[in-house]
């Protein structure tokens, strides 16, 4: 790996940083397929995970949370921002250097009816790889399989089978040992129990639990499930319309939520007793379309504590407490939202700029 | 390799393959026959309520699949009521024949494969006239569904039909129960009915398609259907699991509020046990085709009995609450054409005493509303019915 990649600033704590991570995708209209506008999909995130932890990445469907795993194993190309993963700039990585870079980072796909072939057998799909990449001699390759399907719970004699024969569960369990295989670092987790019933929820979210120890594994755990999050995850990050409002470690963020729409997430949480009467803020409407998300804060137009200044200027991203970040104007300290305030009137006295009434969200 | 394969427990010889689908031609013919006989004649379908305070009583109910493989007990005597104006949750893992109860409610069963074999449902009308739904014909039915009983379906992106308006699929069951009713009111009554849902902007939804429309919208339209005429039973079908937490909540708020104001029931069928917690005023646990607990919400969360109960309540994590290690119940569900002939959870459960090798487990009362199916309490409480297994064959001889 050539120095130049090699990234100033990094902590060696971190095994992942991402800083203002954009992705943009274009969206073409007309016979020529010409760009007519762009859906801001990640839109400027940044947060950090440092080894042998997991992060908990949350949001409601449609805030990017799972471009941005994409992205960071550069399935995506990214617009714009830096990922760094072990010191290294992922995005600067030649062909052949990226080839390598694969087998330290793996995801572990949502679906698990659908991310694994029909037509290959349990051994091959997961051995594939492993073969490709020349992680073991060829003639360890076999025991190397088997004790890889052992670990993630699969017994030796399911590797000529095909992935028809298995239920929901246990083709999760084989997407793990995929990724297992090629003993990575870091592993993307996009929404790995959604699909599954909630016993083998546990089942699998116990297994996670236990490779990570056994393996030393870092997770990006993204998930829409909010108590399964609270149960894995190290620290977490909340996003909303591709930006993230609010990033801390789990017990803080769970204990004092900071920014109106973290609370009225964690709000909507069904608590399995029938006693307990949590007050819950409904939130109205749904989530923006990202191809014209709103002018200042993007959560204005459904926050309950919406001010003048949220409006039209967009709320910085700041440290509120020690390791407790928020973006969100009730935090602003002086020099903020004296900041905010400028941007506000430079908007309100332009010319240009054409005050538009909220239309009826639907 | 191939010695294992023949020895699977599943593994059919063509022999045995054709022997079943002769008797399932056979048995499937008989019970078509005794449907359309009982139409005939109305006594064989109207009945009369145990209670007249329920809505719904589900008796003995068995409705089995005749399939290629053999019969599969989907539900197996389940007994349970709906009130009126209250709301039953039934809570299960997926297969577990919490579906293909509502189905049996709707008589939706994919016949002839699908049959009540059994039992009787009973479900009374606005004008108080009961019917037992196993019996009753088409033609009957085809006037309750959609009018006195109604199904909000799982998947709201797919239960609605993507190349008609919404306004018109709404429009569509008001003119199917008020054929009479002028073009005028059935465009006003559709407006009223999105108003009711929370959907402010109704004029421009009502010409919308449903590709226009986020889950959560979609979700609305279809409560929207399900609620236009006033159903007295309303059964959602989780009608929550497609969704956020922040649309669930709406969701959830939308049907505690329209279920008041139109004094129906629902019927929730979900595995999110705090969904249930939220809504529900009774709560059928379902597993393997049978209900091993039933209760009123404070007795199932506060008490939970049945080790299936624990388990899958176990087996959640709480937000707030910090365990190490989550629970999780060992083993599968046993194959559901071969059912042991002893407790379905025995092989699972991590609480097993030498009671239960014997058979399956009499219901048992230990609380006024508080039933479980399980050795534990046999000592504890009244005990009650032991369940009948159905023997296969005895369908065809009866």
């Amino acid at each position: 790996m050539s120095d130049s990649n090699n990234v100033s600033g990094y902590s060696n704590e971190n095994l992942l940083e991402v800083r203002n991570l954009v992705k943009w995708f274009p969206i073409k209209a007309g016979f020529f397929k010409h760009t007519v506008g762009q859906v801001r999909a990640v839109d400027g995130v940044t947060f950090s995970i440092k080894r042998r932890q997991t992060m908990g990445l949350v949001g409601e469907s449609g805030c990017g949370k799972s471009t941005c795993g994409r992205t960071i194993l550069r399935l995506y190309p990214k617009t714009s921002g830096e990922i760094i993963f072990d010191g290294q700039d992922v995005s600067a990585l030649s062909k052949s250097e990226l080839r390598h870079m694969r087998t330290r980072m793996q995801i572990v796909f949502q679906d698990p009816y659908s991310s694994l072939s029909p037509r290959l057998p349990i051994g091959e799909i997961i051995g594939e790889a492993v073969r490709e990449h020349g992680i073991v001699p060829p003639d360890e390759f076999d025991e190397y399989i088997t004790r890889v399907m052992e670990a993630c719970g699969l017994p030796e004699y399911y590797k000529e089978r095909y992935p028809h024969e298995f239920s929901g569960g246990q083709r999760q369990r084989i997407c793990i040992a995929r990724a297992l295989a090629l003993s990575p670092e870091f592993i993307v987790c996009d929404e790995p129990v959604s699909a599954l019933d909630v016993s083998i929820q546990a089942q699998i979210i116990n297994l996670l639990k236990q490779l990570q120890k056994d393996f030393g594994l870092t997770y990006l755990f993204i998930s829409h499930d909010l108590s399964v999050v609270e149960h894995i995850s190290d620290t977490v990050g909340v996003m909303y319309l591709g930006s993230m409002v609010e990033y801390a470690d789990t017990e803080s963020i769970f204990k004092d939520p900071l920014n109106p729409y973290t609370k009225a997430l964690f709000s909507a949480i069904p608590i399995p007793d029938p006693d307990v009467k949590i007050h819950r803020i409904i939130l109205k409407g749904s989530i923006p379309s990202p191809a014209n998300p709103p002018k200042g804060c993007k959560f204005h137009t459904r926050c309950g504590e919406c001010m003048e200044v949220c409006k039209y200027a967009a709320p910085e991203w700041k440290e509120v407490k020690p390791g407790h970040f928020c973006a969100c104007h009730l935090y602003n300290g002086a020099d903020e939202q004296a900041r905010a305030e400028e941007t506000m009137n430079k908007i309100k006295s332009s010319d240009g700029f054409v005050e538009k009434e909220e239309s009826a969200e639907l | 390799m191939k010695d294992q394969k023949k020895k699977k427990s599943s593994y059919i010889s063509s022999g045995e393959s054709r022997k079943i689908t002769r008797f399932n031609r056979r048995v499937t013919k008989k019970f078509e026959k005794r449907r359309e006989d009982a139409a005939k004649d109305p006594a064989l379908y109207t009945t009369r309520m145990k209670d007249p305070n329920n809505v719904v009583e589900f008796d003995n109910v068995r409705t089995y699949f005749f399939t290629d493989v053999g019969v599969v007990k989907a539900v197996d005597g389940v007994n349970f009521e709906i009130p009126k104006k209250s709301t039953v949750g039934v809570v299960g893992e997926s297969g577990c024949g919490k579906s293909v109860t509502s189905l049996s409610l709707m008589q939706l069963l994919q016949r002839p494969q699908g049959q009540t074999v059994s039992g009787e449902i009973r479900f009374v009308k606005d004008d108080g006239s009961a019917y037992n739904i196993v019996n009753t014909p088409n033609s009957i039915m085809e006037s309750i569904r959609g009018n006195d009983m109604s199904m909000i379906f799982q998947e709201p992106m797919t239960a609605l039909n993507p190349i008609f308006r919404v306004g018109d699929q709404i429009d569509e069951v008001i003119i199917l129960h008020n054929p009479d009713m002028p073009k005028e009111d059935v465009k006003k009554r559709t407006l009223e009915m999105l108003d009711l849902v929370g959907i402010a902007n109704k004029e421009g939804v009502y010409k919308m398609y449903p590709h226009e429309l986020s889950g959560g919208m979609r979700q609305r339209i279809c409560i929207a259907i399900a609620l236009a005429c006033s159903p007295k039973i309303i059964i959602a079908d989780e009608p929550t699991t497609a969704l956020d937490v922040t649309i669930q909540a709406q969701i959830l708020d939308l049907l505690k509020n329209l279920k008041d104001k139109l004094n129906s029931s629902i019927m929730l069928i979900t595995h999110d046990l705090g969904v249930v917690a939220d809504m529900a005023d009774y709560v059928v646990v379902m597993y393997a085709g049978r209900i091993v607990e039933k209760g009123t919400a404070r007795e199932i969360f506060h008490n939970p009995s049945h080790p299936y109960t624990i388990g899958l309540m176990a087996s959640k994590p709480v937000v707030g609450q910090k365990v190490e290690k989550l629970y999780n119940i060992p083993g599968s569900v046993p194959n559901p054409v071969k059912m042991p002939n002893y407790c379905y959870f025995r092989d699972r459960c991590e609480m097993r005493c030498d009671k239960c090798d014997g058979q399956y487990p009499p219901e048992i009362k230990i609380g006024d509303t508080h039933i479980v199916s399980c050795y534990r309490f046999i000592d504890k409480g009244e005990v009650l019915d032991y369940p009948k297994t159905v023997e296969v064959e005895d369908l065809y001889n009866e």
